[in-house]
């Protein structure tokens, strides 16, 4: 298309070189806030909030440093719902080996629907993830031991290391806080490694990229495994706290949803998709309980987003202290 | 398997792919022209049927006027979507109008199921379209005939006006050099909203003709919208011809799954998208991206 | 500045994005005369074309065509006011043969040249009508792209480099076109790079530099500014 080779690629709306080191006295300050939340907040759903943020920032790893839109992501979380759900239910996995196994899974789905879809670039890469996830769903509709629309339900939530109880609801928030935290600190190695470098140079300028003598695809490919597989940690441990992996979890409208966090929050940006996903979950939460139509909000807030909004919260909110600065 | 339920499957494979390609055409020339990937089109399928029925039931219209006046109606929706919207975001990265159209999925979606929930609503087809016709080497129900001769017809009539007459010619230069095109003194702007207009006017009739086959329900479209995807992927979104003539091939070839392997019959689109992904990645009909 | 002006250039600045090309161009181009502008490669020159077209949207200083301003105006409204683009490598549509090319453009003023009289003109572009645009040769192309103005009616022809990559024939022969067209009174601004050619048909010649005019020829001063437009062309 000769008329919009000139246009920026998404994520390039956000200031996108963020480099240099996290303020540890924030990260600090943000931990003892979410060891704090749960006694004021209810656990579980300060907990669906950090699963949100896991996996919109899972997925803010293509779109934002790959500039790759994936409209499947949905596809890696309920995979590893499922693989979660079923060896510890059925097979009497431990957690641990249950939740490895929900990455691996995941990961794995990663490589297949990654090695397809690089092939094709900007919007097509978005249309083959969607139809590749959507085969996937109606796979996950038809398989038994995924127990069709009533989903695997009463998963077992069993003990950490074999001694804590996760049916304690503090012990399971501090277990999934730490792991949801080093997903956290994966990503951001991975972003501020060489790795994540020759991503966005990948990002910014594809051919000069290849020029440079990098094997664009191997990078691609393994940025959306590495997404893949973090989505799918977020997606297993969705599945133990809520003892249910079902359907809704690999519906396109889920994967809607994790778009609608990083867009919200900020493409590119390390926090945007976290705070996005926190908000959404909330609002879900605020809606549900309105009995207002939710898909309609949530359907504004995108076009509100694409129209007026595009760098996302935390996206305006750096460039407007860029703009102060200089 | 006997002869007679084989061609009752190919039969409905032929009707399907009758969609298909009367929405994979409309994404093609949308996206041509407009560089967008129009989400939203499964949606305004579902207001176009949804649009057919309230004119039975509050204007006592029935079905030959909706499939006049339903096109015109998600047409001037669609010019209304482009104007106060899609236009905003011309010359942007097209993942952006993706969103938006996903969006505006969600909330057209949302507003009839808020109202109608997510079941059907009947739309009986006309009395006219009752009944079964004998083609010679099949009995075939009358209606699924008339919406392969009526979506052919279409699909044709697109195609020459995109091909053959002077209007097509300004969209297949705007398609090719928009700047140019508009430095001759041709009107681009209204071109695109206009072609946005007839893309979706086009999703719309699509939807009146669905209503008696599927019930009119709200999400009828957005399932049908990501088959349809694989459709375009498959066949390339730049060859009007290669949407038309892939939107048939798998409407078939899905039909024939159903008689052989039905568990696969869901997949099939999404499996025959991934080989073609394998082995020719640009699509049967396209040219690289 | 003459009042006979059919296209008058005035202080005018444009940008590709942020790269700032135009550093105020000025010029004016009388009715009926052929005017050149010559210059480097990257002096601006195609650009002054596309920015007095609005192609180049950002833009500032006054264009006026038949003293309307057009520097405000859209691409579409600007050849509205009697313009005919022939841009740089022709832009012959592939999608399109060689007749739907032909009548793209539409009519922008009355007593343009009718089909009839194209083909007469132009005989080859009767024989190939059918055929894709860009399948025709190149010296073809230039024909066709020549003839597509002529049927707008338009009295003022902007032409990019109608020469560049052609056969010496062809060549001469596009030549005699531009000398014809200026004999029936077309008002022609030329953009050049081939000097030599363009001493051949234009009345006057704006040297270009760093995106502004920095001398100006009349088409007697040739021989004694010889030397200098050679320093300037770097021939």
């Amino acid at each position: 298309m000769s008329k919009v080779e000139n246009a920026p690629p998404v994520a390039a709306v956000s200031p996108s070189t963020r480099t240099g080191r996290a303020p540890l006295l924030w990260v600090a300050l943000g931990i003892v806030v979410l060891l704090l939340l749960p006694h004021v907040l209810y656990p579980v759903f300060v907990m669906k909030a950090l699963i949100a943020a896991l996996f919109a920032c899972a997925f803010n790893l293509m779109l934002g440093y790959g500039g790759l839109l994936s409209f499947g992501h949905a596809a890696f979380f309920g995979t590893a719902a499922y693989a979660m759900a079923h060896s510890t239910k059925v097979w009497g996995w431990p957690f641990e080996a249950g939740l490895l196994l929900g990455v691996i899974a995941a990961g794995f789905m990663g490589v297949v629907i990654g090695v397809l879809a690089i092939r094709r670039q900007g919007i097509y890469f978005a249309m083959i993830t969607l139809a590749l996830s959507q085969m996937l769903y109606f796979v996950y509709l038809q398989t038994p031991f995924t127990h069709g629309e009533d989903g695997i339900q009463g998963v077992p939530r069993g003990r950490v290391l074999g001694v804590f109880d996760l049916g304690d609801s503090m012990i399971m928030y501090h277990t999934l806080l730490l792991i949801v935290l080093c997903g956290f600190w994966l990503i951001w190695r991975a972003v501020h490694s060489p790795f994540g470098q020759v991503l966005k140079a990948i990002r910014d300028n594809e051919p000069r990229a290849i020029s440079l003598g990098y094997n664009v695809d191997r990078y691609k490919l393994l940025a959306f495994i590495l997404s893949a597989a973090l989505s799918g940690l977020a997606g297993a441990l969705n599945a133990v706290v809520f003892q249910l992996a079902s359907l809704n979890d690999t519906t396109w409208q889920h994967s809607g949803e994790v778009i609608l966090m990083t867009l919200l929050g900020g493409v590119g940006t390390i926090l945007g998709p976290a705070v996005g996903g926190v908000l959404v979950v909330t609002l879900q939460n605020y809606l549900a309980a309105s009995g207002l139509p939710v898909d309609v909000v949530i359907g504004l807030i995108f076009i509100a987003c694409v129209l007026v909004f595009r760098r996302g919260l935390i996206g305006e909110l750096l460039a407007w202290r860029e703009k102060k600065k200089s | 398997m006997s002869y007679q339920a084989l061609m009752a499957q190919l039969a409905i494979g032929v009707s399907n792919g009758a969609f298909y390609a009367m929405l994979s055409l409309g994404l093609a020339v949308i996206f041509g022209m407009l560089n967008v990937v129009n989400f939203a089109h499964g949606a305004l399928f579902m207001l176009g049927a949804f649009v057919a029925l309230f004119l039975k039931l509050k204007l006592g219209l029935g079905y030959f006027p909706a499939l006049l006046i339903v096109p015109i109606v998600v047409g001037l929706v669609g010019v209304l979507i482009d104007l106060t919207m899609l236009k905003r975001l011309r010359g942007l990265d097209p993942l952006y109008s993706l969103l938006l159209t996903f969006g505006i999925t969600l909330v057209l979606e949302g507003i009839f199921r808020y109202f109608y929930g997510s079941s059907g609503v009947p739309y009986s087809a006309p009395d006219e379209l009752v009944g079964a016709v004998d083609l010679g080497f099949m009995i075939m129900p009358l209606y699924r005939f008339w919406v392969i001769v009526a979506s052919a017809v279409v699909c044709f009539g697109t195609w020459y006006a995109i091909e053959r007459t002077r209007l097509g010619a300004y969209l297949r230069a705007a398609t090719e050099n928009a700047t140019l095109t508009q430095a001759f003194g041709i009107n681009v702007p209204v071109l695109l909203t206009l072609t946005y207009g007839l893309g979706v006017g086009l999703a719309g009739f699509a939807g009146v003709l669905a209503a008696p086959i599927y019930q009119v329900n709200p999400l009828m479209g957005s399932n049908l919208i990501i088959v349809v995807f694989a459709v375009v992927v498959i066949g390339g979104m730049g060859s009007i011809l290669g949407a038309i003539v892939s939107g048939f091939a798998l409407g078939i070839l899905e039909g024939l799954t159903k008689v052989f392997y039905p568990e696969a019959s869901n997949i099939v689109v999404f499996v025959v998208m991934a080989i073609v992904l394998l082995v020719k990645p640009a699509g049967l009909f396209g040219r690289a991206t | 500045m003459s009042t006979d002006a059919v296209l008058s250039v005035q202080d005018l600045q444009a940008w590709y994005g942020e790269s700032h090309v135009l550093h105020g161009m000025g010029f004016d181009v009388r009715a009926g005369e052929v005017v050149a502008l010559i210059g480097r490669n990257g002096a601006g020159k195609t650009t002054t074309l596309r920015a007095i077209t609005g192609i180049v949207k950002k833009r500032t200083g006054s264009v006026r065509i038949e003293s309307h301003e057009a520097i405000k105006l859209r691409s579409d409204k600007i050849a509205k006011l009697g313009l005919g683009y022939v841009p740089e490598e022709r832009g012959i549509f592939a999608t399109l043969s060689v007749r739907e090319n032909l009548l793209l453009p539409p009519a922008v003023k009355p007593n343009g040249m009718t089909e009839a009289q194209i083909y007469e003109l132009f005989p080859r572009l009767q024989e190939r009508a059918r055929s894709q645009g860009t399948k025709l040769s190149g010296g073809e192309q230039q024909m066709l792209a020549i003839a597509r103005v002529l049927r707008t009616g338009a009295r003022l022809l902007l032409l990019d480099e109608p020469t560049e990559g052609l056969a010496p024939v062809i060549v001469q022969q596009i030549g005699r076109i531009i000398r014809d067209l200026r004999s029936q009174g077309f008002t022609i601004l030329l953009v050049e790079q081939n000097f030599r050619f363009a001493a051949t048909c234009a009345d006057r010649f704006f040297v270009v530099e760093h995106g502004r005019v920095v001398d100006q020829v009349a088409a007697g001063d040739m021989e004694a500014k010889s030397g200098e437009l050679a320093a300037y062309l770097g021939v």
